[in-house]
């Protein structure tokens, strides 16, 4: 049986995630998780509460538990560790990290065991049956630019991963909080009051980081897949004007395989995969600093891929 | 008997798995590093019918990267052939990548982190000069260690490539000289067999393959991967046992080469927990060493914990002390007490003390620096 999170009622909830865990669902993902830390209890709530919940035993993918780390450290200078399984991959954090060390410690479950998709590092997004796969390193703008087209109306299928399956092609959508880091934050507090972000954490590596919770809209169509058709590789340059560039598609090959995180674990299947989806795709380079500009110029496009294939079926 | 042992011994019961059951399998499976390994009996049982998608994803990712694993293993060993032929000398493959090369039943979905030879020890420095003018180079920089591998170890510091980051460990024996048994590697490499008439790779012979397995599991103390090395024992002891007079042979081999100890608890391990097929007399047999009865209790209530798949649901209270004494046991095999001892105060007081004045004196304080964390978390590295 499972349930939306926020259908269930916070101390029935509260107790279980404190002792036997829950059974989150996100995607193709279920996640087993324990925790006695009231921040990621509460702010787990907040951000996951369009997403499916089990209460009872059965599969998970990941086991995982977010505790405190060790007796003395309850009281002196307190930490948080992640564990995979009774397995600590990471050192602990300082304890106000908590929550992020969750969501860090999901991705890297998910880089680390699910080599039956192709993985790459991008936000994926899709509008009019249009997906679109935006690769790139940490300060390319990639998550401002996600957030920005999710709250523009945008269908969200990841913040940090594209999931390409490889022997259908097809783009699988594992909607989660986007995570937003120091001055895109207010940023994009600015662009819509309506939206929903959790706790602020402050001091990471990464410096002030906080989440922005997916819309409903995109965790209800979480299983709907779709065929990735334009791939942009953006790149947020102070005071540019917003400039839109093709990109030949050998060269969005060689881009795109450098940012996969399993493109040679794959091998053969990695490369017919990857350039499937290139041969489908038309392949961009992207320099913005407006979001709002870059927002309308990803909406004409999608609105002329529309427009195209319908004239293709017409005639 | 724990869910994985249990399959192990019946691949056949994975048909009857219930959801909470194949969640439980794939976790101990994945702890003990074995879960690859169930993909290829999945497949010789032909049940990838009953395996539901979820569990089946599972199965499948492992496999990926066992097989990526393997093929860069298969090619990092031609490297080593190529570099070291012109010495003129055999390349003794050992372990996981003989398996491989030998396409052994035990090299199926199996894991191993660096690839393991074996060469004459009068010939050791050549081969090492040799590795290391193509890109091998020592990970071990700090003086004690050099002198401790170099004057009582049974292979020289590992070696890793400095580009692909893959390590060879050379050997020139299969156990510590300073260790209780004295197996004679002249002995091993005189047997040992050419896998393939187009390359100078060779493997330890069938009966030695399993001696060293079985050394390296009970008394070099590698429990690390325990019940993975004993399916290793279980998949060569079937494939073997097809030939004729296996099993005298091996009998006799291990009093040849003083290793008749670790083949007795190998064969007691193996059957007690794969139900390996040794005959009852093997078994037995008093050709082979083994401890008093008292003794072999203990060493049972030992074993069987730390033969478990390292997961909290194979575990019961005696578990961590059963692997600390296996530790402790290890270290008392390998060296006797009047050089053990001024090692491990080397490596409890001395290492630790000298770390400290070298971090001091290039003034790096003890508490890491932000950086080296995100390093860790990062999964964009």
């Amino acid at each position: 049986m499972t349930a939306l999170l926020k259908e269930i009622p916070y101390d029935q909830l509260n107790s279980l995630i404190r002792t036997d865990g829950i059974r989150l669902e996100t995607g193709p993902f279920t996640t087993h998780l324990t925790t006695q830390l009231t921040d990621v209890i509460n702010n787990l709530i907040l951000l996951y509460a369009d997403h499916q919940v089990s209460l009872e035993p059965g599969f998970s993918d990941f086991h995982l538990a977010i505790q405190h780390s060790g007796l003395l450290r309850r009281w002196i200078k307190p930490q948080v560790n992640f564990s995979f399984d009774g397995i600590s991959p990471f050192r602990p954090l300082p304890r106000n990290q908590a929550y992020a060390i969750f969501e860090w410690g999901l991705n890297w479950c998910i880089a680390n065991y699910a080599h039956y998709y192709l993985m790459i590092h991008a936000a994926v997004l899709e509008r009019k049956g249009n997906a679109i796969i935006l690769p790139g390193v940490p300060g390319a703008g990639k998550s401002t630019l996600c957030a920005g087209l999710s709250l523009g109306g945008w269908r969200l299928f990841s913040d940090e991963m594209a999931l390409i399956e490889p022997q259908s092609r097809q783009l699988i959508s594992n909607p989660r909080p986007i995570s937003l880091k120091n001055d895109s934050i207010s940023l994009i507090r600015a662009l819509s009051p309506d939206a929903v972000f959790g706790m602020t954490i402050e001091e990471t590596t990464k410096g002030t980081v906080t989440h922005l919770k997916s819309s409903t809209s995109s965790v209800q169509r979480s299983a709907e897949q779709s065929v990735p058709s334009i791939i942009v590789f953006p790149h947020y340059t102070a005071g540019a004007s917003t400039a839109l560039a093709p990109l030949t598609k050998s060269r969005a090959f060689m881009m795109l395989c450098e940012n996969a995180f399993n493109y040679s674990v794959l091998g053969k299947s990695g490369f017919s995969t990857l350039k499937a989806v290139i041969d489908q795709s038309d392949c961009y380079q992207f320099e913005y600093s407006n979001l709002n500009d870059a927002v309308a110029l990803f909406n004409s496009l999608s609105d002329e891929l529309e427009a195209s294939v319908g004239r293709s079926q017409e005639a | 008997m724990n869910l994985l042992q249990q399959t192990l011994r019946q691949p056949g019961s994975m048909e009857d798995l219930d959801e909470t059951e194949w969640d439980l399998l794939i976790r101990q499976a994945r702890s003990a590093e074995l879960l690859a390994h169930l993909y290829y009996r999945l497949s010789d049982a032909e049940l990838f019918h009953c395996v539901p998608e979820k569990a089946w994803n599972h199965f499948n990712s492992e496999q990926i990267l066992a097989r990526k694993q393997q093929e860069a293993a298969l090619w990092e060993t031609l490297q080593i052939e190529r570099m070291l032929a012109p010495l003129g000398i055999p390349v003794i493959l050992l372990k996981g990548a003989a398996y491989l090369q030998a396409k052994l039943p035990s090299a199926a979905g199996r894991f191993f982190n660096d690839i393991d030879i074996l060469v004459p020890k009068t010939l050791i420095q050549s081969v090492e000069e040799k590795l290391q003018q193509n890109g091998w180079l020592t990970t071990h920089h700090n003086e004690y260690d050099q002198r401790y591998y170099r004057k009582w170890m049974h292979e020289i510091p590992p070696l890793q490539h400095i580009g692909r980051r893959s390590t060879i460990d050379v050997h020139h024996s299969i156990l510590p000289l300073t260790a209780r048994l004295h197996p004679d590697p002249e002995k091993l490499i005189e047997s040992s067999i050419q896998v393939d008439p187009d390359y100078e790779l060779y493997i330890l012979c069938p009966t030695d393959m399993i001696l060293h397995s079985a050394t390296h599991l009970f008394h070099d103390g590698e429990l690390e991967h325990g019940l993975r090395d004993l399916v290793d024992l279980d998949r060569l002891l079937r494939h073997f046992a097809q030939s004729d007079g296996f099993w005298n042979e091996l009998v006799q081999r291990s009093i040849e080469l003083d290793l008749s100890l670790p083949l007795f608890y190998a064969l007691r391990y193996t059957t007690k927990i794969l139900d390996t097929p040794v005959p009852e007399n093997i078994v037995e047999s008093d050709q082979l060493a083994r401890p008093s009865s008292v003794a072999t209790r203990l060493m049972d209530s030992l074993f069987l914990r730390a033969l478990a798949p390292a997961h909290k649901s194979c575990k019961d209270g005696f578990t961590p002390s059963a692997r600390w004494l296996l530790y402790i046991r290890s270290h008392y095999l390998r060296m006797p007490p009047h050089l053990l001892l001024p090692h491990l105060f080397h490596k409890g007081f001395v290492r630790p003390y000298t770390e400290w004045k070298e971090a001091r004196a290039e003034g790096v304080t003890t508490t890491p620096k932000k950086i080296e964390k995100e390093a860790e978390i990062d999964i964009f590295k």
